[in-house]
């Protein structure tokens, strides 16, 4: 069995069968590759017994469960509207420059992703970042750049 | 119009009268009708932002005849510029888990669920610690309840209680039609209590103290106090509880930076208020109703922006299902920036103003409902930058 065939079955094993595992399954493939590769939906697929396309239309439907291939690290900046008045555009005009990518985009080694993300609930402490999990709170462009710099090592 | 003034209160997170336990004993010695007699009483109304009155929508789901009922809390908190739930799970849990709990011994439940939203995850392992040590707990009183918790995945539409089923069921989070309504068919296609976060804490609160004391506070149609997250141009940008039916000039002064020139009130979904309307607008149900969401916007700012802002959020939370909601956000986005670059005259705008007329009606949920709210009232405000 390859690594994500293990996961998957240890993910059936832990929510069951029922589609209502579904989005608990697909969220814990996400939290250990980062994202759902094409050999994991069909595996998914086959566990639950749905059909290829049902698993892809639900995933494709949630912005966090990514379908196409991400960094080790996903950062997600926040973009609306608070965020903005705070000064969100020059966080991430630091962050692109640090980690030599645009928004979307994922570094050469694989270990970033840099993103935007709507509304993460922190409009009093603006701007903010998640990074995976991790909430990064009341950002300037130096202190985004700092954390990051701490991830980087830890690479 | 009833009116109250300013105040401050600390019901949601004091905790020094937290014996969620003590409120729990006294509570399941009663008749579960009385229970949801005196939540109805209290005139407790939802706090996710539409106000369904609370109680009703308990004794419609206790009144439906299904072995299997669920409670939901609704923590898939999304609305831009709120943020109060993330704090109430953070700071008191146990309320909340308590008012699911009552929730399951009134209606009849033996299982609740908590959604949250996928951008709170930190917040996970701590919850779930403390969701097990709660079960326990309240399986030793000898109530037959669970709780469990989900998470969501980043889509704002399924804090819609329909679309927030549709999830937790594993499909793609996009509204059902209604009715029926959770009450008769929710979670699992079966009676479901769906309440916000906030709700359920004021439920253990009028379940220790008593309706009476709940109404103490607020106005005829807005009862008790709402947890308001406040952000934008302000120097006290945070939570802060407050007495239901106050005018907004009395917000602004206490809040503003002494150069508001309009509020947002309800978050993007909500309404645009501009400066002169402060005085005459009365924040509660009567008035401009909240889910808690307060953005504050000086003179410095385009309110152009704003909109557009607005606009691009709804454009890609659209869950892409109706057609008026899926166009719609998209022509009002294009409309607004043709209008702004002299590719349409102004007149256009009146246009995109009956679009938007017809998402109200047209569009299958709240959120394609919703959007003519910010966007009428902010072309009706501030069309000048709009145009120019």
């Amino acid at each position: 069995m390859s690594r994500t065939e293990n996961l998957v079955s240890e993910l059936v094993e832990k929510h069951g069968r029922s589609r209502n595992s579904l989005m608990p399954i697909l969220q814990g493939i996400v939290q250990e590759e980062r994202f759902l590769s094409e050999e994991a939906m069909i595996e998914i697929a086959r566990e639950l017994n749905l059909s290829t396309a049902d698993v892809f239309g639900t995933a494709s439907f949630y912005t966090f469960l990514d379908t196409v291939p991400r960094g080790k690290n996903i950062i997600r900046v926040c973009k609306t509207i608070s965020c903005h008045m705070k000064g969100k555009d020059e966080v991430i005009e630091a962050l692109e420059a640090l980690l030599k990518i645009k928004v979307g985009e994922t570094t050469h080694d694989r270990n970033f992703t840099l993103l935007t993300a709507n509304c993460l609930g922190w409009c009093h402490k603006g701007p903010v970042m998640l990074i995976n999990d991790e909430v990064y709170p009341e950002l300037t462009p130096h202190k985004a750049c700092e954390i990051l710099e701490a991830y980087m090592k830890a690479q | 119009m009833e009116k109250r003034n300013l105040k401050k209160v600390d019901i949601i997170f004091d905790i020094s009268e937290c014996d969620y336990l003590a409120v729990l004993d006294k509570t399941i010695l009663r008749d579960p009708d009385e229970v949801i007699l005196d939540i109805i009483d209290s005139g407790l109304k939802g706090r996710g932002g539409a106000g369904f009155p609370t109680g009703l929508k308990w004794k419609f789901t206790k009144n439906e005849d299904s072995e299997i009922k669920y409670v939901i809390c609704n923590a898939d908190e999304g609305e831009p510029g709120t943020f109060k739930d993330r704090e109430i799970l953070d700071r008191v849990p146990e309320k909340v888990f308590t008012g699911m709990a009552i929730c399951g011994f009134c209606i009849g439940a033996k299982e609740g669920y908590i959604y949250l939203r996928g951008e709170y995850n930190f917040l996970l392992e701590e919850l779930k610690m403390k969701i097990d040590l709660f079960n326990k707990q309240i399986r030793e009183k000898g109530l037959e309840f669970t709780i469990g918790i989900r998470s969501g995945s980043g889509a704002y539409i399924c804090g819609e209680e329909s679309a927030l089923f549709e999830s937790m069921e594993g499909y793609r989070g996009e509204p059902r039609n209604k009715p029926p309504y959770p009450t008769v068919a929710g979670y699992n296609w079966k009676p479901t209590v769906i309440n916000n976060v906030e709700t359920l804490v004021y439920v253990s609160m009028i379940c220790r103290l008593g309706p009476d004391k709940f109404k103490e506070l607020g106005t005829k149609d807005s009862r008790g106090s709402k947890v308001f997250s406040v952000s934008g141009d302000t120097p006290s940008a945070g939570i802060f509880e407050l007495e239901l039916g106050m005018p907004l000039n009395e917000f602004v002064e206490e809040f503003g930076d002494g150069d508001t020139k309009a509020v947002q009130v309800g978050g993007a979904s909500g309404h645009c208020v501009p400066r002169k309307q402060f005085n005459e607008t009365i924040i509660g149900f009567e008035g401009i109703p909240t889910g808690g969401s307060m953005m504050i916007f000086n003179s410095s700012r385009s309110m152009y922006n704003v909109l557009h802002d607005y606009l691009e959020f709804f454009t890609e939370e659209s869950c892409g299902q109706c057609t008026p909601c899926r166009v719609g956000c998209q022509q009002l986005l294009k409309g607004i920036e043709a209008v702004k670059k002299g590719e349409r005259k102004p007149a256009y705008l009146e246009e995109l103003k009956k679009l938007a007329l017809t998402m109200k009606v047209a569009a299958k949920c709240g959120l394609g409902q919703s959007v003519a709210n910010p966007f009428n009232s902010i072309i009706d405000n501030f069309r000048e930058e709009i145009i120019y």
